[in-house]
């Protein structure tokens, strides 16, 4: 069967897994019920412990599902020694649902699933190791691949069911009151894995810093907490995140960064009190820079800046160019230790920020967005998810969930090397084009033709030079030639969900 | 690739000759001038493969509107010649000789320019030339070298040379400079050509490098040499011209266009005769404000 963008995809695990094809970003308004865990009633006077083993032992067995957060990014200590002991006590047949699988989690992964301890996972994304072994057909159920509001709607309607989530965090109290703002290990907010403390029926905190009770401000609450274990450490502060975020000094990004600046000041939506979000690509962070400039010149402040959030971010809130920072994780030391101290950061969940079943998610509020690509088609289409060689090695994150918002921007170079970035037909479709409005690159800006209006508003800016995206893909191929196709087996290794749960593209495994 | 000896000179951008990526990307950057170096960035074993890099470059990539030139190394290096041939043969806008001291030097190059020329079948002459002047013996030939050849476009200075040989270094203020800034600035306009001031190098000092432009832009320089593309936009925001110095030249190009209507050689603005000074400064303060984007193709002042 296909999707209306026209994507093949697999009839049988279709209806296996009974999905609907992609049809609209419309979202409409059904009636969704949400689903609620099951509670293991207790006065919470037990809760605390430093064996780990027996409470994997306890509470993990044969073919449940458990989840992760990667709020410790790459200097996450907690997955791996769960999945450790987990793969030790031989349990097999588990579905993995953490919100993603950063690269210090890859191996683990990989040794996992040749256990057969790991057979099904869901994720925003995988890289390295571990992308590379599922293109490669290590898994035998397709992955499937969600947006971080995606994965909140999933996990609220039941199509996520967690048995057990292993959250780490830098603080709690014997209750289990926690959050990620103090302690060594501090990244922040913890909005993805307050989805899990919600939802999964069992609810293990792992923390190197038990504090007394009763611990605020509590993200995550006693109410939802079984275990509160005692460790070392939960994470390596120097790896969570670098110091404060740096703006690149790459020429060319800058180049973009200032023409994307450009589209967006001389859009309707630059006025006061408008929202932005800003991806974590190396250009689409350097926008703040301009941004910030042309919001001083023209007396212009923001009402919010949403998502992923870094320290450039919090000088704007400091400096009162914008009133609030919504917060669903940090990219940064600089941004993560602000929170506490700044009652204006605030910390949202992943359902806040971007469920679409939902009474309104903040995405749906937002005026601007900036994200980048790997590669983007004549028809607006957006790949964050794989290569140029086919393998996975992105992550969808709030990629699709931002791009609703009302002008999205995606700025990347022409080419990457000798691959290039605007394409005829993407590898694998994340964000529909139908969301995308503007691409930036250094050799030129194309409006998607939907939007007449900004065409015929940048058409006045004088020096801004408009091309169509079949220009800019015309010119990525005189540059780097036109590739060979990519071969892939007829096996599917994963699905990628748009954010309403329909299947907006599959990937199919590489042939060597 | 265009010619033209009135053209904007606001921004000469090096890039190296041996790092393909900026060669590729060196057009995107709106400067007015192109500068691929052949010499001091590219290492000995590196030379024949800068050459062939920008010789290809220059064959296939669209660099737009830009002037294009290459900086080959000295007359006193085995590179010389083959660096000549290859960049007529490739067809450079403007070859730069480095090291320049004396006008013969400038003779002895448009003589291979003239074989390459002749031996690659491209009409004699097409080949421009300007020179650097990085001594103090350059400096004082200065006047000779820029009026050396009907070839020549500008004269440069580079100053990090210049001011070992005057055993003195680089100071923020930039006085060590004065002399050689006046001569070559002067040197260029007895002769016609192009000023091009020297590079800045400290990429971190924002503010030094704008107090800089601003002083080269009030000397008269055409424009200065530029190691970082992020320079560009900061030396054209200091090169465009006022909104009163474009409504001056408005009335003075609408001066010029109501005495041809009447037919008269004269012409008169406010009961006063303008002369040629003021008309070429009008030109010149026209074209800067379409460079700058601040008056439409008509030449309209755009309000913001």
């Amino acid at each position: 069967m296909k999707n209306s963008l026209n994507r093949e995809l697999p009839d049988q695990i279709m209806s296996d897994l009974n999905y609907r094809p992609f049809e609209s970003t419309e979202i409409g308004h059904p009636e969704i019920q949400r689903t609620a865990p099951v509670v293991r009633v207790t006065t919470g006077n037990d809760k605390v412990t430093d064996d780990l083993e027996a409470v994997v032992k306890n509470n993990v067995h044969d073919g449940m599902t458990i989840s992760f957060h990667h709020h410790f990014r790459e200097g996450d200590f907690v997955f791996n020694r769960v999945m450790g002991i987990i793969m030790d006590l031989g349990i097999k047949d588990l579905t993995l649902a953490p919100s993603s699988l950063t690269n210090v989690m890859n191996d683990t992964v990989v040794k996992a699933i040749n256990s057969g301890t790991v057979t099904h996972i869901t994720s925003s994304g995988m890289r390295g190791s571990l992308g590379d072994a599922v293109s490669h057909g290590a898994l035998k159920a397709p992955v499937i691949f969600r947006s971080h509001g995606g994965r909140a709607r999933a996990i609220e309607n039941g199509d996520i069911k967690i048995d057990v989530a292993f959250l780490g965090v830098p603080n709690a109290d014997r209750l289990g009151n926690a959050n990620g703002m103090y302690g060594d290990a501090v990244f922040g907010s913890l909005g993805y894995a307050l989805m899990d403390a919600q939802y999964a029926n069992k609810v293990v905190l792992l923390t190197d810093n038990l504090v007394s009770y009763p611990n605020t401000p509590a993200s995550i609450k006693q109410t939802q907490v079984d275990y509160v274990v005692e460790v070392d450490k939960v994470g390596d502060p120097d790896k969570i995140g670098s110091g404060a975020t740096r703006f690149t000094k790459d020429p060319k990004e800058l180049k973009i960064a200032e023409m994307v600046n450009s589209v967006i000041t001389n859009s309707q939506y630059f006025q006061d009190g408008f929202s932005f979000q800003t991806g974590s690509g190396g250009a689409a962070l350097a926008v703040t820079r301009y941004l910030k400039e042309s919001m001083v010149e023209n007396h212009i402040k923001a009402s919010f800046t949403l998502g992923g959030i870094t320290s450039p971010m919090i000088d704007l809130l400091k400096e009162g160019l914008v009133d609030k920072v919504m917060d669903v994780q940090d990219f940064d030391k600089g941004a993560a230790s602000s929170m506490a101290d700044n009652k204006n950061q605030q910390e949202i969940d992943a359902s806040w920020y971007a469920d679409p079943d939902n009474k309104g998610a903040m995405v749906d509020q937002l005026d601007v967005v900036i994200l980048s690509a790997l590669e983007v088609d004549t028809n607006f289409n957006v790949n964050v998810m794989t290569g140029s060689d086919g393998v996975i090695r992105g992550a969808v994150g709030g990629h699709q969930d931002a791009a609703t918002a009302k002008l999205t921007i995606i700025c990347s170079p022409l080419v990457r090397g000798r691959n290039a970035t605007v394409v005829k037909d993407v590898a694998t479709v994340v964000t529909p084009g139908d969301s995308v409005d503007v691409v930036v690159t250094e050799r030129g800006i194309a409006v998607n033709p939907k939007r007449q209006d900004l065409i015929d508003r940048f058409n006045q800016v004088p020096g801004m030079k408009l091309v169509s995206i079949a220009d800019l893909q015309a010119e990525a191929e005189k540059i780097v030639g036109e590739p060979k196709p990519l071969e892939y087996t007829d096996r599917t290794v994963a699905l990628v969900e748009y954010r309403d749960g329909t299947i907006i593209d599959q990937i199919k495994e590489v042939k060597d | 690739m265009t010619e033209s000896k009135e053209r904007l000179r606001r921004t000469m951008m090096f890039v190296p000759g041996n790092n393909p990526g900026m060669v590729k990307d060196a057009g995107i950057y709106g400067a007015d001038s192109i500068m691929f170096d052949l010499e001091d960035a590219v290492s000995m074993t590196e030379k024949d493969a800068a050459r062939d890099l920008v010789f290809e470059a220059l064959h296939t990539v669209d660099y737009g509107d830009a002037e294009l030139v290459v900086r080959i190394n000295g007359l006193d290096t085995p590179y010389y010649q083959n660096d000549i041939k290859a960049m007529v043969k490739a067809g450079i806008d403007v070859i730069r000789l480095p090291k320049t001291e004396s006008a013969e030097m400038i003779q002895q190059l448009e003589a291979e320019v003239v074989k390459a020329e002749e031996q690659f079948n491209l009409p004699v002459g097409s080949t421009h030339l300007m020179a650097a002047i990085e001594s103090a013996k350059g400096v004082l030939n200065a006047p000779e070298i820029a009026a050396a050849s009907d070839r020549m476009i500008g004269i440069a200075l580079s100053a990090e040379d210049y001011t070992t040989d005057m055993k003195t270094h680089r100071y923020k203020d930039g006085r060590e400079l004065e002399f050689a800034r006046n001569m070559v600035l002067h040197a260029a306009r007895a002769a016609g050509i192009a000023a091009f001031d020297t590079v800045f190098t400290n990429m971190d000092d924002v503010d030094g490098f704008k107090r800089e432009t601003e002083y080269i832009h009030q000397l008269g320089y055409d424009g200065k040499s530029l190691v970082n593309p992020r320079q560009i936009p900061m030396v054209n925001a200091i090169y465009a011209p006022s909104k009163k110095e474009i409504k001056d030249a408005q009335n003075v190009i609408a001066a010029i266009e109501a005495a041809h209507q009447k037919g008269s050689g004269v012409i008169s603005m406010n009961g006063q005769m303008v002369d040629r000074p003021v008309v070429l400064r009008a030109e010149r303060v026209m074209r800067l404000a379409k460079a700058s984007h601040l008056v439409d193709q008509e030449g309209n002042y755009i309000e913001k």
